[in-house]
This record gives structure tokens, sequence and C-alpha cells, in this order.
């Protein structure tokens, strides 16, 4: 299969950012989307792009083009690319890494964009920082137990329906898919995961408000938006994790606001 | 090299309690003088910073991606074994010990994996604190499964992402830490010298990989938690970042690597289809307790399937041969990962294969007709559909095809008793060092491992070295060892980068990955799944070759002070090429078959195994000397006092 590629380049954070136009020829159908670009790397660095007469190896847009990716096979939540106007691209549940060539069709143009939010600036190209995620989750997603000192994994029986929607909520994978599909770039969905994972759980809710009430409190800080209530997160998620996480994140925020717990 | 392995004296069941009763500790308000450096954030690294944050340590943790939450340990898919007898179906401490050290082949040390089986029960505690969502039956209680290697059902699991529940628990602990101050994270950073100073390890070089800028970290140890070198073969079930080289550069500075060619094959992966490909995924083990594995009986059939005129559900039972059942059928489909990966081999080279002739099939219609679709949806919902995106077959109507791939590394950094490795002050945790697996891991084990490193023996055996540091004071950065360790790395990337300096551009240049993918060949063809004198003698030759060809034509882009994966990528590379030959010299060297490692020439009749306990029942620990310089080989007798040793059989 033949595509031409219009790609995201952009050296660092600071530098003014353009769309690279590359043809890529003879790709598989088999070939995953990450290894297409692979192959366009390849090309980039041994000079042999077919139709590129104008990239010189040293030159900067011959540089190989930047993109996180680390698993290749949907769990690591590294890759996450903005592919023809959508995240991860054209198929529902899956990650960048799990998009294959064969859900294009021969001669397609591919718009290929980092994450767009303020909360995520681009690091290189297609590399944006996300470590705002883990900020959110520092501020309070967690249960506070220190190594040791923890009853039989037994003795707190957990209802099974409890157990199922706690780790529906808890497969999230941190990509930042609901961040960059949501025009307020919210992360809400993300928080909402987190927030309803651990609340389902007994273990989880002792300090379930306010967890509630310090994640949202650090989201609104590192700059991601307000709902839209839209719901383009939950299309776009790529472990189709729920909006009532959304609306239970809510009822856990205003309870805790409304001064269910004493601080 | 001191191999002393610390083993505390007294019956192995009592050994563990004996070293906490006896072992030294740091007060509390010592604690807090005291500098911890961890790198990697996996499930060893997580957990064992997260304790030691907890205990009152100053950590300082590293990861090469942009979270800690990215780690490898994330793709574990099928679960963690721990000795609860929640099923009440006979296992113990003693059972899973067993266990372990048979699946391993004899090849690991009883002290250690004693002390593992020990602790696995308190895993399970820890992890349901903290919030993991096990799977649970309808009482509420926890659930269990089966595993490769055993006869009892003791792996827990969350879905088929239990390494990603279990890490995202110790991350979260990790999380607290760092909230409270305790633990400082330092993402995108990749490890690239150990500093050692008058024989003690006392901090790290680490290259910033956004800025390129090189840094300095001082402390009183230092903890390696990077996992292993599968990605030597290029094509593997790790991630694509997943890599040797922090275990080699302390290798390198002085630490002994033991066992390098325990290398594990998983038996289910998807097959190879292309060379464009950049890894193999993992279909997980837990698949095979209600899969069944499969290839015609018939060669025509076979090479019918291969030409695309004959369909595997078109293939008759009688005419289907499930060798797995035939060969062993005490422990069936569930025989351990070695032995399913060589059965395999053994009938696609005999002609048998599907698919492209390297794969087989592991067939569901069974277990859709037993338990309904639904059921198995819920099982392994996410694998099928996992499965589906990859290869654009439906698994619930036409049989899954697989072959085995590269997975995990047994061997590693040495470590003894503590996890201390021979630089003092220098631990290892997790896959990156050689203790507990021997020469074949059980399914189930690495997350088992990882954490109880982290959670249950480092944070014991790290103030038991730390105890006689308090008065040290802090230890500064701008010694000259560290000016030394920078320079090193330095003209380490000035040398890689010197290689592109040519302009124009020829034609003869190639890329890392091209290199790399040589190298996986090579590695894959010659000292995989079965070695021999011949096969080893021609990869060394060609390891070789390949590596003077790198020097002479690489391209690497761009700078040292930037974003630069190219370079990340030569780095590494540079280093597989000297792990190459430390993998085929101990291929080589072991002159008999057992678990991973299976030599051609050392086999019984039915072509399994065959060990050689009177010549090489020992721990194969090896010493650097220089680049291009043979390496010399120490031997830490195994010594089996308590397990009564036997030959393998799953018959």
């Amino acid at each position: 299969m033949n595509f031409t590629l219009h790609i995201w380049r952009q050296e660092c954070a600071n530098a003014k950012g353009h769309f690279e136009t590359y043809k890529i020829e003879n790709i598989s159908p088999d070939c995953s989307f990450l290894e297409m670009l692979d192959i366009l790397n390849e090309q980039l660095i041994t000079g042999s792009t077919p139709h590129s007469p104008l990239l010189t190896p040293h030159s900067p847009i011959s540089h190989p083009v930047c993109f996180d990716n680390d698993c290749r096979e949907g769990i690591c939540g590294m890759c996450g690319l903005y592919i023809n106007g959508r995240p991860h691209g054209n198929d529902d549940g899956i990650t960048t890494c799990q998009l294959h060539m064969r859900k294009f069709k021969d001669g397609d143009d591919i718009w290929i964009e980092p994450w767009r939010a303020k909360a995520f600036p681009v690091i290189r190209d297609l590399v944006v920082d996300r470590s705002a995620f883990d900020k959110i989750i520092q501020a309070g997603g967690y249960i506070s137990t220190t190594t040791g000192g923890v009853p039989d994994a037994n003795t707190i029986p957990v209802p099974k329906h409890a157990a199922d929607e706690a780790m529906d909520a808890a497969s999230c994978i941190g990509c930042g898919a609901c961040v960059a599909a949501c025009k307020n770039a919210s992360a809400m969905l993300f928080v909402g995961a987190k927030v309803c994972h651990l609340a389902l759980l007994p273990q989880g809710q002792v300090e379930a408000a306010d967890r509630a009430k310090k994640m949202v409190a650090k989201m609104d800080e590192l700059g991601f938006g307000s709902c839209t209530n839209t719901y383009a997160c939950e299309a776009e998620c790529p472990k189709l994790i729920k909006r009532q996480n959304i609306s239970m994140l809510n009822r856990q925020w205003i309870s805790a606001l409304l001064g269910r717990d004493k601080k | 090299m001191n191999l002393d392995s610390k083993i505390p004296s007294g019956p192995l069941a009592e050994k563990w309690t004996n070293y906490k009763a006896s072992q030294k500790l740091v007060n509390p308000a010592n604690k807090r003088k005291l500098d911890i450096i961890v790198v990697g954030t996996g499930l060893a690294g997580a957990s064992a910073a997260a304790s030691f944050g907890a205990m009152g340590f100053n950590v300082d943790i590293f990861c090469i991606q942009d979270s800690p939450r990215r780690a490898h340990s994330i793709a574990a898919q099928g679960g963690i074994n721990a000795a609860k007898n929640y099923q009440n179906d006979g296992d113990s401490v003693e059972r899973l010990f067993r266990d372990t050290i048979k699946g391993g082949d004899y090849r690991a040390r009883e002290a250690n994996v004693y002390r593992l089986a020990e602790v696995s029960g308190a895993i399970i505690d820890q992890c349901v604190a903290q919030g993991v969502p096990f799977a649970r039956d309808y009482g509420g209680l926890l659930d269990n499964r089966s595993f490769g290697g055993a006869q009892v059902s003791r792996t827990f699991y969350a879905k088929g992402q239990t390494g990603q529940q279990l890490l995202l628990g110790a991350y979260g602990a990790l999380s607290r830490e760092i909230a409270r101050g305790t633990v400082k994270l330092h993402t995108r950073s990749e490890m690239m010298d150990l500093v050692v100073v008058d024989g003690r390890a006392r901090g790290i070089i680490v290259r910033n990989l956004v800025t390129g800028d090189l840094e300095r970290y001082a402390a009183h140890a230092v903890v390696l938690a990077t996992g292993g070198y599968g990605n030597l073969y290029y094509l593997s079930t790790n991630a694509m970042n997943s890599n040797g080289s922090a275990a080699w550069i302390c290798h390198r500075r002085g630490a002994a690597f033991a066992n390098p060619c325990y290398v594990q094959i998983h038996p289910t992966c998807i097959p190879v289809h292309g060379d464009y490909q950049s890894k193999l995924t993992l279909m997980s083990e837990s698949l095979r307790n209600d899969g069944r594995i499969w290839v015609p009986k018939k060669k025509e059939d076979a090479e019918a399937i291969r030409a695309g005129k004959l369909k595997p559900t078109e293939i008759p039972e009688e005419n289907r041969d499930y060798y797995l059942e035939r060969r062993y059928p005490a422990f069936g489909n569930l025989v351990p990962r070695d032995v399913a990966s060589r059965a395999a081999k053994e009938r696609c080279d005999a002609g048998y294969g599907v698919g492209t002739g390297y794969a087989v099939y592991l067939d569901f219609a069974d277990a859709i007709q037993r338990l309904g679709k639904d059921v198995v949806e819920q099982k392994y919902g996410n694998l099928f559909q996992m499965y589906q995106k990859i290869t654009d077959e439906n698994p619930y109507e036409t049989p899954m095809m697989i072959y085995p791939a590269i997975h995990y590394t047994m061997g590693g950094l040495w470590v003894d008793y503590e996890l201390q490795t021979t630089i003092p002050g220098l631990f290892a945790a997790g896959e990156a060092n050689f203790s507990d697996h021997g020469a074949n891991r059980l399914g189930a084990s690495a997350l088992m491992q990882g954490l109880a490193d982290g959670y249950f023996v480092l944070p014991y055996t790290m103030q038991n070295y730390l105890a006689d540091q308090i008065n040290v004071g802090k230890i500064s950065s701008t010694l000259p060892e560290f000016d030394e360790a920078e320079n090193n790395v330095k003209q380490r990337l000035e040398r890689l980068l010197s290689t592109s300096n040519l302009s124009p551009l020829t034609s003869r240049q190639k890329s890392v990955d091209h290199f790399h993918k040589a190298l996986g060949k090579i590695m894959w063809e010659y000292c995989g799944m079965a070695r021999n004198t011949e096969s080893l003698t021609k990869a060394k030759q060609l390891v070789k070759e390949l590596e003077d060809e790198f020097w002479k034509s690489v391209f690497i882009p761009g700078s040292a002070n930037e974003f630069n994966p190219e370079l990340e990528k030569a780095c590494r590379l540079e280093d597989y090429f000297e792990l190459a030959q430390l993998v085929i010299d101990d291929a080589m060297h072991r002159e008999e078959s057992c678990g991973g490692h299976f030599r051609t020439e050392h086999q019984t009749e039915d072509g399994e195994t065959l060990r050689d306990d009177e010549h090489f029942m020992y721990v194969a620990a090896w010493e650097y000397h220089g680049h291009g310089q043979p390496e010399t080989m120490e031997k830490e007798p195994l010594v089996y006092e308590h397990i009564k040793i036997a030959n393998r059989n799953y018959k």
C-alpha cells in the first residue's frame, strides 16, 4: 500500500511546529501504524525516502520522526498519536500501536499530530510531556498503605460486581487520549477512572472523599479544562472506560464538598 | 570475585526468619541521613522505592519512560503465584518452593527460592490492601487459576492484565511517597554509568533524555531494577525500550554476570510474519488452562493448510495431533514453558507447522463448547481482542496460531542472599538479577519475584548493608570518580556520533535498527531454542563481523544534546554486542541441557533435556576484563540440602 503522510514536526518545546509531507510505498496491510513509521524513519536515516529528494541527511527535517512508544501491545500507554483527527486513529478500543495499516485505503493521505493540550506540552515532533497525569495521581490517586502490616487478603470480601467494576475503571492506561479528544482538554475521564476504581473497593472508601477533592483540585491547577459533557473521551478511550466514571467522580466530589469528611 | 552467597545457617524453613532476627537495623533518625538510588520503576523498582521511602530513607528513582507506570511489568498478563492454598488443593510454601526449583531444572539457589515462596502470600495481602482488583468469586473471595509447571491453582489474576494492576498498585504506593517527599522521581532519564568509590557503589551518571544533559546522582547504595536483556534478540515480547544496558554497565564496572545463557522462550506468542515487524506479542500462558495445542497429524494436511487450501476447522478430531497431551499426559498443555516451546519447534521442524510453517494451533473450540462463549470471553476477552486486532482473525471461530518467542532472561547480575551484587552497595532486584528461577522460570513467578524483592527482601537486607554507613555522611557528586564516570559517558557518546560524520551520506550507511535486527537474527538462529558447538561457534564469528560492520557504517543522526532516540538505541546496541558474546560463551561452556538452555548434543532419546549434575550443578558467574577480552568464569556451587534432586518429569 502507498500513503502520503503529513506529519507534525517540531524541534523542541519552544520551536514553531509545522506539517511535513512524506510519501511512503509498499507497506504491507499487516504492518502496524508504528511499524509504518519505523519504515519511514529507516528511510529518513538512510536517505532512501522515495519521494523526498529535498531531504539531505543532516537537515532537521530528515531527522527521524520522534514518537513515544514502548510495549507495542496496547497496555503501557506510552504511544499516542492523533491520526486523521482521532486519538489513536480510526478504530475502536485500541492504542496507536494496535492500529494496523489494513484499516486505511491504498493511496490515503494520513495526518499525524501529537496530543494537543495545554497540560501536555510538546517535547519533540509527536512526543508530549504527560507528567501532569503523574502529578494528579500523586495528589491522592492511591490507597495509603505502607509495606507490611496489612490484613490477610481474604479478610475483606469484595462483591464480585464491585470488583469487576473496579477492574474496568482500573484498566485505564494513562495514555491521554481522553484529554486529546476533549475540546476543553479535560482530564475528567482519567481522574474519574482512578477515583472510581478505588471508591468501589472497601479498602479505598476510607479516603474516597478526600481523594476526589484533591485530585480534582490538582487537575484544575495543572491546566486541564472542564468537562464538556460531550463524552468524546469515552468514544476515544482505548480501554473503553465508561463516562459513568465521570458521574461517579462528580458525586464523590460534591459529597466531599458538602462536608461529609471533616476537612 | 567474591561469590559468597551469604546463605544464613539453620534449616531451610528457618533461614529467612533467622536472618531477620539477627540482621542489623538502622534507626529512624539515621534513615533520614541515608540516600538510596533505585534505577527502574517496574514491580521490583517501584515496590522497593516505595518501601524505602515509607521506612524513612531518601530515595531517588529513575525511569527511561515518561512515567513510572509504563515499565514493562505492566505487560504481564496472566497472573502472580502465591502459596495461599485458598483453593484447598494441597498447596503450601514447600510445594511452591519445590515446583519452582523443579521448574528451574535444579539450577536455582535453594535458600532464595524458599524465601520467595515464603513471602509470596504477603504479596497478595499487600496488593489487595493497595486496591489491586484481583478476580473474585461470587462470595467476594479471591479466585485462582492454574499455570504451567503446577498441579494446584495458586495463580491470582486481574483479567488478563495482572501485571498492569500490580504495577499500578506499586505505582500508587510510589506516588504516595513522592507526594510525601521521601522519593524523588526522575523520568525520561537513562542510567549511563555506575560510580564506584573505594569499592562501593556510590552513584550513577544519568542522561536526561529530553535535553541530553548528563547528570550526577550520589547515594549510599544503588538498587538496579532494570529488567532483563531479552531484546538482545530484537524480536521478543519485551517492550521496545526494555534493554540490558544498565546491568551491563554494572558488569563493566565489576559486577559479576550470572548464567547469561538462560533465556526463556515463551511458547505462546503471535508468530513472526514480516521483516518490518518490531515485536512479538505474547498470548498469556493462562490461555493454556482452556486452550488445546495441536498440529495436523498428517503432513499433507499441514501442507494444504500452509497453501491456504484447507482450514483448521475442517480437520477432523482424529487427524489432529495434540502433541503436548500425547507426550506429557500428566501435565498436558500445562507443561513448563521451555518444554512446550521445544515441543512446538520439534513439530514445525518435522514439517507439521501451520501458517508460515512456524506456527501451531491453540484451539478454544472445546472450551467454548464446555463453558460457553460468554465464560471464555469473560476470562480471556482482552487477549482475544488483542489477537484479533493483530492478525485480523477471530479466535472464537478459528484456532489461534502461536509460536515460541524470546520472553524473559533468567540470567542477570549475580547477587547473594541479600540481593547484593559483587560490588558492595550495588543491589539487583527483579529480572535484572539471576537469583530465583534457575534455568527456566515458571509462569506467574516473575511478578511474584519482582514484588518479593522490592516489598519484602530489600527493605530488610538494605538495612543490614546501610547500618554501618550512618557515619559516612552525604556522598559528594564532585568526587573524582564522578568526573571519571561522566567523562567516560561523554567520550562514549562522541565515539558513537563520530561514526556518522561522513558527509554527504553514502549508501553504505545503515540505521541502528538494521544492525539490531541482524544481531537478533544471528542470536535466534544460532543461540536460540536449540544450540550446539557448531552453531555457537558460528554465532560468535557472525556477531564479531556484525560489530565491525556496525562501527564502519552505522548512521546516528543528530547530536548528544537533544532528544535523540537513535542515539539511545545505538548505546544499547553497543552493549548488546558485548552481551551477545557472553551469552554465546556461557552457552558454549555449559555442556549440558537444562531448562531454557538446550544443547542438541545433550538430550535423551525422546528429545528431553539431559542435565549433567556431576559437572554443571553450579551458577556460572562471569567477570569482565575489557572490550574484546575474553571473560573469566567462577563457579558458585549449588548445594541442595533440602530437596531431592530428580529428573524433571512432566509425563
